[in-house]
């Protein structure tokens, strides 16, 4: 039968994830408790977090650190992180959103992990405390390739640098159902401008692979160009490099590989939808 | 396997009860505490029909746990009208016939409510937006969209418990 | 929102209405409002059990053995079913009113005929219990070949989805293999007109998905009855099915239901209503099944798939002169109510215009799918779309106004049906017009002036056409169902010698055909044939204004009298789809 256990602080939670085989950690519960709804999860023990770190957000400053256990409902609640708040707001309806947390969405099977790619985009680093990378704080890119891979683990925080300039960070989710729907494909891009050329472009993809990637060919093509149609339709040219994406009950590979450039070029023209 | 205690504030009252460790609010609620208005529609956090204030805020309770709700304010379609005196969105919902089976409207009531103690004035774009985790396979949604909006501003809205607190 | 058009068929309604026209308050909405409906779940029950079934992962398969032993021990479980268990472990919906062979388990016995078919009940303490049960049972299938395509399962050599019906197709009045329709000469109608369109249209299967799953909850009353509460949407069918199923007598059977989160056809099945009886029956104790959302989705029977081929002949001034529909009804592996869909089909058919040549045949055939069932409109929505798509294509074709086209097509009061009945209340033509008007799309006055009311059942309209045999003697056929083959035949037909071969249509190489089936052929001619008169159509009351200048119709020269070499069958036979009773 399943069990549930209550840790006060992380450190009881990392002992508990590095000695149990069968512990799974409870975020929100909008995944895990699916499982547990029709009978997949049925033996084992569900870990809640209670510890206050886990909920805490710092983002006074230029570096921010979201508790694992912090909800898209907060980080829309929060001001300074203004910027987050189109990649929170893609998360399901308001209720999803009061209860699914930033960790679980690190391992949100695709096509789900919308915020997830916002994070990859702004270059995140994931402080795990038991697990894989424990102790220290890992990128998140290695993080999401070793994540199928890896056993249980007990992420606390990501972390990531504050956008100097919250207009060059840009958030898109592509669904069928308006107002929300699960995503066909999401794109966060990150395009730091200086003297009127684009530096250290950060472009990520949900949905377009087994987990959410780094769009390399497009950061390639824009780096150290100004934003200008030639660039955008270098940028669109090289839109599908690295992408696997699967096809599934929202779409098709053929239609995510068809639509994904057209999107990238809308999002960096700066076009509506 | 040993019941556990449980106690919270259910719609005004303090109210008990044990549970299973894994069990879910929705089955508490129900089966528990014999308050039918929260529903199992997916029991995979899609459809919306079991949502709940907890604190205030809509939740999903057929994916929150019974024994993570010790102390909480927790309120549901049941606890809406004040005696016999509806809420302006139940009356708003009766006007605007917006429920045709009636099974998400206890789940659309609780998400409205939300919306209308946060922002008593909604644009037709937020309602929208609010009631976007719920499903209703039989109006539409353009009758419930208008009930909410007609409902909105109107004098004398009585403010969830959590809503009230938070 | 709500128009009350005054203008239309005024003289047919009478003004004094109270309630139509006017807002009324649902007597439910203050239920629903308040949280305070009751939904069939919404009941306390002391002790109550939960039922979950272990369904069948293959879409074909033997079962080798099933080993429950596990299960049974497992904690909390009360009690675990298996087909053997259940007493009347074969049925088919339509059987209370005397339609169709039983053909479904409650549990599966020694095959399974669709993933997902339930093959063994388990009931425990609490549904996490009865879940966690399920994983022990211990099933060995062996897969057997499948069949997911309708054509491909009525093919010689296809697998057997169904044992009941081998052939893979429903029986009407265990023997006939379609629902079939004639009226006149398509034929000779089709080689006859200017344009003939033929295209495909096929519709996959619909879920329902109501909101509130399919479920039920049974508990022993007292006098030795059940009270079960239902989302049935036909209660008396639920009851009477779990009667028969359980082998209770119905009066010992109190079912409450009526409230329904949303049916839209899915909540017909009685899917789940007999087993919880019988666990309540075997348990003594309150025993609740309800479908999870993904069963529901995957399991709870969806609108059937559907494929349709039309064929149209054409005048280049827009008549359509003759429509032959093959169609087949996609059942999934058991009947449940497909048979009916293609009753409703046929009785739709050629859609709402007159068209003085029409033949359809219209099949259910079994595939290793799960089993379809009503969905609003079932039977009438999939090929309606098809009609309204072909139509489209014909208004193209014909360089016509898609508006114009239906109206120059639509039934008006009197005209002939294939069925051999008037057309009354017709009113297409009104719809158009005020469909035209609300979109602003542009008719021609002439256009605006057809009504329903006239026009309709004047010379061949009204009447019913000359209606061939074709060389397999295929039409129509009067009552063959409680009678011997001593009938009277129609008019220039005559039997087909005992000796003879029967053939019928969708007979298929190495399968035989149902026998017993009364044959009708031609009678032969004397001399030999003229060569048979083009069909001439009848000039329609409505001379539409085409987007081209169509080439002047000439009408073909008057058929000599004589010329009557196409054997023909006259006057009405009335025959009920269901009963097979002339009515
Ligand atoms: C109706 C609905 C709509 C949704 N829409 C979207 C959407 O649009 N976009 C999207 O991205 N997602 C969506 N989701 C999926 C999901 O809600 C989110 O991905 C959410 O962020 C998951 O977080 P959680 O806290 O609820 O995860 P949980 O269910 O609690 O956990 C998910 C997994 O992560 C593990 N885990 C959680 N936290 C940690 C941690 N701190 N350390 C280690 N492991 C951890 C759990 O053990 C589990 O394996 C939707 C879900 C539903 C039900
Ligand atoms: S039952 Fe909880 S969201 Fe559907
Ligand atoms: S009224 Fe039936 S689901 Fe909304």
């Amino acid at each position: 039968m399943l069990d549930v256990r209550h840790c006060a602080t992380l450190a009881e939670a990392a002992g508990i994830v590095s000695g149990d085989r069968q512990a799974v950690l409870l975020g929100g519960g909008t995944l895990v408790m699916r499982d547990v709804n029709e009978g997949r999860l049925t033996e084992g023990t569900l870990l809640r977090v209670t510890d206050p770190v886990f909920r805490r957000i710092e983002a006074g400053g230029g570096r921010i650190e979201l508790g694992a256990g912090v909800t898209m409902g907060m980080i829309l609640a929060n001001r300074d992180l203004a910027f987050l708040h189109a990649a929170a707001r893609a998360i399901g309806g308001p209720a999803v959103r009061n209860m699914a947390s930033v960790g679980g969405n690190l391992f949100a099977a695709s096509p789900y992990g919308d915020f997830t790619v916002a994070l990859l985009a702004l270059d995140a680093q994931v402080v795990v405390q038991a697990g894989f990378g424990s102790g220290r704080a890992v990128p998140l890119e290695e993080f999401l390739a070793a994540r199928e891979r890896s056993g249980p683990a007990l992420v606390t925080a990501v972390q990531f640098s504050r956008p100097s300039n919250p207009g060059e960070f840009h958030f898109r989710k592509i669904s069928r159902v308006r107002p929300k729907g699960i995503s066909v494909l999401s794109i966060a891009a990150h395009l730091p401008q200086s003297g009127g050329r684009m530096a250290q472009v950060r472009v990520a993809y949900g949905a377009m692979a087994p987990t959410p990637i780094r769009a390399r060919g497009v950061e390639r093509a824009l780096e150290g160009k100004s934003l200008d149609a030639g660039a955008i339709q270098m940028a669109k040219q090289a839109a599908l490099e690295g992408c696997r994406p699967a096809t599934d009950a929202i779409a098709s590979e053929w239609y995510r590989r068809e639509v994904l450039p057209v999107h990238l070029g809308r999002l960096l023209a700066g076009d509506g939808r | 396997m040993a019941k556990i205690p449980v106690q919270f504030r259910l719609n005004g009252s303090d109210r008990a009860a044990f549970v299973d460790a894994p069990e879910t609010l929705l089955n508490t609620l129900r089966r528990g505490l014999g308050d039918f208005a929260p529903k199992y529609g997916c029991g995979q956090g899609a459809c919306g029909v079991c949502t709940v204030l907890i604190d205030g805020e809509p939740h999903l309770s057929c994916l929150t746990l019974s024994v993570a709700c010790e102390g909480k304010r927790i309120e549901t379609a049941s606890g809406m009208a004040d005696g016999p005196d509806l809420h302006p969105l139940q009356a708003q919902f009766m006007e605007h016939f917006a429920a045709q089976c009636g099974f998400c409207t206890p789940g659309m009531l609780t998400v409205a409510r939300a919306l209308l103690d946060r922002n008593p004035n909604p644009t037709r774009d937020e309602v929208i937006e609010a009631i976007s985790g719920n499903i209703c396979r039989c109006t539409g949604y353009e009758p419930i969209v208008a009930a909410i909006l007609a409902a909105a501003g109107s004098p004398g809205m009585r403010r969830s418990e959590g809503g009230r607190h938070a | 929102m709500l128009e009350m058009r005054k203008d239309l068929f005024a003289d047919e309604r009478d003004d004094n209405l109270n309630v139509i026209g006017k807002g009324l308050q649902r007597q439910d909405m203050p239920g629903h409002v308040t949280g305070l409906t009751r939904y069939f779940d919404d009941h306390a029950f002391e002790g109550l059990l939960h039922l979950k079934v272990v369904r069948s992962p293959h879409a074909s398969a033997r079962i080798r053995s099933i080993d429950v032993a596990a299960a049974a021990r497992a904690p909390g479980v009360r009690r675990v079913l298996r087909a053997a268990d259940v007493p009347v472990n074969r049925n088919t919906l339509l059987s209370l009113i005397g339609f169709g062979k039983d053909d479904e388990p409650s549990l599966a016995v020694d095959k399974v005929h669709y993933k997902g078919e339930p093959v063994v009940a388990i009931i425990a303490d609490s549904e996490a219990q009865a879940l966690a049960a399920k994983k022990l049972v211990r099933i060995d299938y062996e897969p057997m070949p499948a069949v997911f395509d309708v054509e491909e399962a009525l093919k010689p050599g296809a697998p057997v989805v169904n044992e009941t019906y081998s052939a893979n197709y429903f029986e009407y009045h265990e023997r006939f293999d379609h629902q079939k329709l004639r009226f006149g000469d398509v034929e000779r109608a089709l080689a006859s007109a200017d344009m003939v369109l033929e295209h495909r249209y096929q519709m996959s299967p619909i879920e329902h998905a109501p909101t509130e799953t399919n479920g039920s909850i049974a508990a022993p009353e007292q006098n030795g009855r059940f009270v079960v509460h239902s989302c049935a949407q036909g209660l008396f069918f639920a009851l009477g099915t779990a009667a028969k199923i359980v082998a209770l007598e119905s009066n010992r059977l109190h079912f409450i239901g009526g409230t329904v989160g949303g049916g839209f056809g899915g909540k017909v099945d009685s899917l789940t209503e007999p087993l919880a009886v019988l666990g309540a029956m075997v348990t003594g104790k309150p025993v609740r099944f309800v479908l999870d959302r993904e069963e529901e989705m995957l399991y709870g029977s969806p609108r059937g798939a559907e494929r349709i081929y039309i064929k149209d002949g054409l005048m280049r001034d827009g008549r359509l002169i003759a429509r032959h529909i093959r169609s087949y009804f996609d059942a999934g592996a058991y009947t449940r109510l497909s048979s009916y869909a293609a009753i409703k089909c046929t009785a739709h058919l050629p859609g709402p215009y007159w068209i003085p040549n029409v033949a359809s045949d219209v099949h259910v055939a079994y595939t290793n799918r799960c089993p379809s069932t009503a969905m609003r409109g079932f039977g009438i929505t999939a090929v309606d779309f098809a009609l309204e798509v072909q139509m489209d294509r014909l208004a193209e074709a014909a360089q016509m106004d898609p508006m114009e086209f239906r109206l120059l097509n639509a039934y008006r009061d009197g005209d002939m049906k294939p069925h051999r009945r008037k057309a009354s209340n017709t009113a297409l033509i009104e719809c158009v017009q005020v469909a035209a008007e609300k979109a602003n799309w542009p008719i021609s006055e002439q256009g605006k002036r057809q009504s329903s009311l006239t026009g309709g059942g004047v010379g061949e309209r009204g009447q019913i056409p000359a209606t061939v045999l074709d060389a397999r003697g295929q039409i129509g056929r009067p009552e063959t169902r409680n009678s011997g083959p001593t009938q009277t035949l129609p008019a220039g037909s005559s039997r087909i010698a005992p000796s003879k071969q029967p053939v019928m249509e969708g007979a298929r190489d190495g399968r035989a055909a149902p026998a017993q089936v009364p044959r009708y052929e031609a009678a032969r001619p004397a001399a030999a044939p003229l060569s048979p008169p083009p069909y001439q159509p009848a000039p329609s009351p409505y001379q539409p204004v085409t987007g081209q200048q169509p080439p002047p119709y000439q009408p073909p020269p008057a058929p000599p009298a004589t010329a009557a070499p196409v054997q023909t069958q006259h006057g009405a036979v009335r025959f009920s789809s269901v009963f097979g009773r002339r009515r």
